[in-house]
């Protein structure tokens, strides 16, 4: 059906620029109007792109401000994102204006000048002053925009405050895994030669920091104070993108990344906020990664401080649920392991590599 | 060969000797081995135009599903076979290969070699007052390799396992492991093959072009006179010339690390259930290796382009263009400054803050002799004469499209905004506007203004008509309103939407576009019939 109306209305278009041709060309032939080597309809092309530019003002103006846009303009959530938004639309401003008086110029002028019997072209070859005009002009308004940009940029990139909740975020085809570094606020070392099917992430439990690492099904940050996610990916290059919070970066193999920002508002918030009572922060990965690139979401979850601490509080260190994976621990730490991970019953912590060991949570 | 054709300077040459210059040639040596410029610049034209169909029909197969996710497309099965599963649904990794190929066509094969091949072959010498290329044996072997490189892309397309797969931009590890992605095998491999003999072509051409226009031109002909279609295409020769080179370099040691187990890309990967024993690569030295060809590139599709407009606009204004030496200077400032901005394509690929904020100041820099050139072909337009041929509409949406893509590369150019809209349909709608259509303008407008040069007919100027208007309003149909659905975050090479919240409220706004896609990728059929229906059928 839709197609149809499609083919339909494509036909009705062509039939209908055909006749205005049409008939423009037998009013020029009646007027006696074609002995020159001027295209017979020229007028009406003048006029069709002066129709351009009003039906494209209108149109454009409507659709920005016509109560759509709310769809399009994400609230945003985070510090930064507050900055870069201000940014985006300061040049939205320059560029918007610039945009509209360039248009109405192009074509102000194509129609305003369309040939004319008798019309004589005005010899304008140059005039340097007006070139050095708007040479000079975009250059001051650039300078601007790059300064402020330069700015906002480098407060964005530096390094993360201290204090900052470190979370580890890995890429992966097509998935991701997220690593908290558990009670000792540290992060224990990955090495990718440990990478297995039980260890995905490939946590170095040679790292006494490792012990008590947890790995949520999601993300949870907490409101109000700065979150800084260590990314990387274990195949090919994929980018942790959360458009709510102005946050992008590409988690890429062997070279590991950073991003920081602060979360203003939880889920609950944003709930409110967008009257979706099913909202949740998607982070989304966005650089090619291979057919199940479209598919790779992940909840992130923004709580209130009082909530995070308490959820922290309330994870399983991986190795507690993985007890099993005390065996490829070395042998002199499993002991010290299986206490910080709290690991009641841990068996027979001398086991050769690669033994199961009974018990676990 | 090369040496009978090589022309000396002070020669004078007038326009209309260019038909009988060779002697009595078989048909095989006239029309196809051909070292004619005239004759080498419509066979790339006709191999553009062939690829320009096939990328654009890509484009309208991918629209479909983005458009209408939930749509049976068994009827593409006959084209497509076993790419449409039998509940009619498309492959998703077929998806990737198509917006692969229909990027790598585009940006390589329509608006690099049928853009340049066709115009710089055609109007260097003619413009020039040379009699033909420096090398004609130099220029057939360019489009012959060319050739070969249309033929290895195309047969890639019908391997079983796809053709690439990974985006046009192919950055490793996706495109240097089969394991990633089934087009990451021998489609890669063919992409790589067929890409050296493009860049070899490049160059041959490059080579010649250049040499023509230092050595050969006319009695008078100094460069503070050559026209800016000239100088476009001159300045477009040797960024090509200065570019390529890296990305032959790039291409070389990604297949190196494909084949030979070098680790140039690659380093600790896990994947398919093992790791990978590369170490110490880095996929980012293939981006910046990739993007130094990349952004001269853009430049090589877009200059030519404007270099065509300048001298429609000027014949149909019938006025010379405003600021001729300032033009001039623009087309060297945008060149120069082409090789230092490529890393703006990767501020946020974890390259140093500080390397990302000289690029952002480097980069917004290009805007002002940009800006020069737009405004310098609106001041033509004022008090002028000014007769709408087709190829004068066409010029002066080009120049729309020029200013409505160059603006928001102001915000892409930001490296704090683009943040957030890097990698969206925001700059999906910036390249495809400012060096997409505005490029695709630019060969049209030339094709329309000098068809009857080319080939002693006239096209018709309804048919121009109506094919001008359907395509740029269908254009901007099209990209406006992907910059909407770039603000809010839709992530680009997405085979569908539907897996997400934020993303699955604008499914009514992406069939729009894929109705509007479809209507400007019919349009060109009136054109193609208005074109070869003049060449061989109609005879005035």
């Amino acid at each position: 059906m839709l197609n149809t109306i499609i083919i339909l209305a494509a036909i009705l278009i062509l039939v209908i620029l055909f006749a205005i041709f049409r008939v423009s060309s037998l009013v020029d032939v009646i007027k006696g109007d074609s002995s020159t080597k001027i295209p017979p309809s020229n007028g009406t092309q003048a006029n069709l792109l002066l129709l351009f530019l009003m039906a494209g003002l209108v149109g454009g103006f409507y659709y920005s401000f016509g109560g759509l846009e709310d769809d399009f303009v994400l609230p945003v959530a985070s510090k930064h994102g507050v900055i870069t938004d201000t940014l985006f639309w300061w040049t939205m401003a320059i560029t918007g204006v610039v945009f509209i008086v360039t248009h109405i110029f192009l074509f102000g002028f194509s129609w305003k000048y369309q040939h004319r019997k008798n019309q004589v072209a005005y010899f304008y070859p140059h005039n340097n002053k007006l070139e050095m005009i708007w040479t000079i002009i975009p250059a001051i308004v650039l300078a601007a925009l790059v300064f402020t940009g330069w700015k906002a940029w480098m407060d964005i990139t530096r390094e993360s405050p201290e204090g900052s909740e470190v979370i580890e975020i890995m890429g992966y085809q097509y998935a991701w895994s997220v690593r908290y570094p558990g009670a000792d606020k540290v992060l224990g070392d990955y090495d990718y030669l440990k990478i297995d099917a039980t260890n995905q992430m490939g946590i170095d439990f040679s790292d006494r920091a490792s012990f008590d690492d947890f790995i949520p099904r999601e993300i949870h940050v907490p409101k109000g104070k700065p979150v800084r996610f260590n990314i990387r990916a274990r195949d090919v290059i994929h980018s942790v993108y959360q458009p709510h919070f102005r946050l992008q970066m590409n988690a890429v193999p062997g070279m590991p990344t950073q991003f920081w920002f602060e979360p203003t508002k939880t889920t609950e918030e944003m709930r409110t906020e967008t009257k979706n009572p099913d909202f949740q922060y998607e982070l989304v990965c966005n650089k090619i990664c291979g057919q199940g690139h479209f598919a790779m979401r992940y909840i992130i979850v923004v709580d209130e401080l009082e909530d995070y601490k308490e959820w922290f509080k309330s994870q399983e260190p991986w190795l507690k649920q993985n007890a099993d994976y005390l065996t490829e621990i070395p042998a002199k730490l499993r002991e010290a392991a299986s206490i910080v991970a709290g690991i009641e019953n841990p068996g027979d912590l001398d086991a050769p590599n690669g033994l199961t060991i009974s018990g676990s949570k | 060969m090369s040496i009978t054709d090589i022309q000396v300077t002070d020669e004078l040459v007038h326009g209309d000797d260019h038909h009988e210059e060779h002697h009595e040639q078989s048909f095989i040596f006239k029309y196809i081995f051909s070292t004619d410029h005239k004759t080498i610049a419509k066979q790339f034209l006709i191999t553009g135009i062939f690829w320009a169909i096939l990328g654009g029909g890509l484009s309208v197969i991918f629209r479909l599903q983005l458009g209408f996710p939930d749509m049976d497309m068994g009827f593409l099965q006959p084209f497509l076979g076993d790419w449409i599963s039998n509940s009619g649904k498309l492959d998703p990794e077929f998806y990737l290969a198509m917006i692969t190929m229909h990027g790598t066509i585009m940006v390589f094969f329509v608006l690099t070699a049928g853009l340049s091949g066709t115009f710089s072959n055609y109007l260097i010498p003619l413009q020039l007052g040379a009699r033909d290329m420096a090398s004609g044996f130099m220029n057939l072997l360019s489009y012959w390799f060319f050739f070969l490189s249309s033929v290895i892309m195309f047969i890639s397309m019908f391997l079983s396992t796809g053709p690439a797969s990974g985006g046009w931009t192919i950055y490793p590890p996706l495109s240097a492991l089969p394991q990633a992605m089934s087009g990451s095998g021998m489609g890669m491999t063919l992409w790589l093959v067929s890409m050296v003999f493009f860049i070899a072509s490049t160059l041959l051409g490059g080579i010649n072009y250049i040499t023509t226009v230092i050595n050969l031109r006319t009695e008078g002909m100094t460069f503070r006179r050559m026209p800016l279609t000239i100088w476009a295409f001159f300045i477009t020769a040797i960024l090509g010339l200065l570019s390529f080179p890296v990305l032959v370099a790039c291409v070389l040691l990604l297949v190196f690390d494909r084949s030979f187990g070098t680790s140039f890309y690659l380093s600790e990967i896990f994947i398919g259930g093992e790791a990978l024993p590369n170490l110490g690569g880095s996929p980012i030295l293939f981006q910046h290796l990739f993007w130094f060809l990349g952004h001269p590139e853009v430049y090589i599709v877009i200059l030519p382009a404007l270099g065509i407009t300048s001298e429609v606009i000027s014949t149909n204004s019938r006025k010379p263009i405003f600021g001729y030496t300032a033009m001039i200077g623009s087309i060297l400032a945008i060149a120069f400054l082409s090789f230092i901005v490529w890393a703006h394509h990767m501020f946020i690929t974890g390259m140093n803050p500080f390397l990302g904020s000289i690029f952002m100041f480097l980069t917004l820099i290009i805007a002002i002799p940009s800006a020069v050139k737009a405004f310098n072909y609106i001041t033509t337009l004022w008090k002028g004469n000014l007769v709408f041929t087709p190829a004068m509409l066409f010029s002066i949406g080009l120049v729309s499209f020029f200013i409505s893509g160059g603006l928001t590369g102001l915000f892409l150019g930001n490296a704090a905004i683009d943040i957030n809209l890097h990698d969206t349909y925001f700059v999906v709608a910036h390249f495809h506007l400012v060096m997409g259509s505005a490029a695709f303008f630019g060969l049209l407008a030339g094709v329309y203004h000098w068809f009857p040069k080319m080939f002693g007919r006239m096209m018709d100027e309804k048919l121009g008509y109506i094919h001008f208007w359907l395509t740029f309003v269908g254009v901007y149909l099209v990209f406006f309103p992907l910059h909407y659905i770039g603000i809010a975050g839709f992530p680009r090479r997405y085979y569908s939407f539907t897996n997400f919240d934020a993303f699955s409220s604008f499914v009514d706004l992406n069939s729009f576009v894929t109705v509007a896609a479809i209507i400007t990728f019919g349009a060109q059929f009136i054109f193609l019939f208005n074109f070869f229906y003049n060449i061989f059928i109609f005879r005035n």
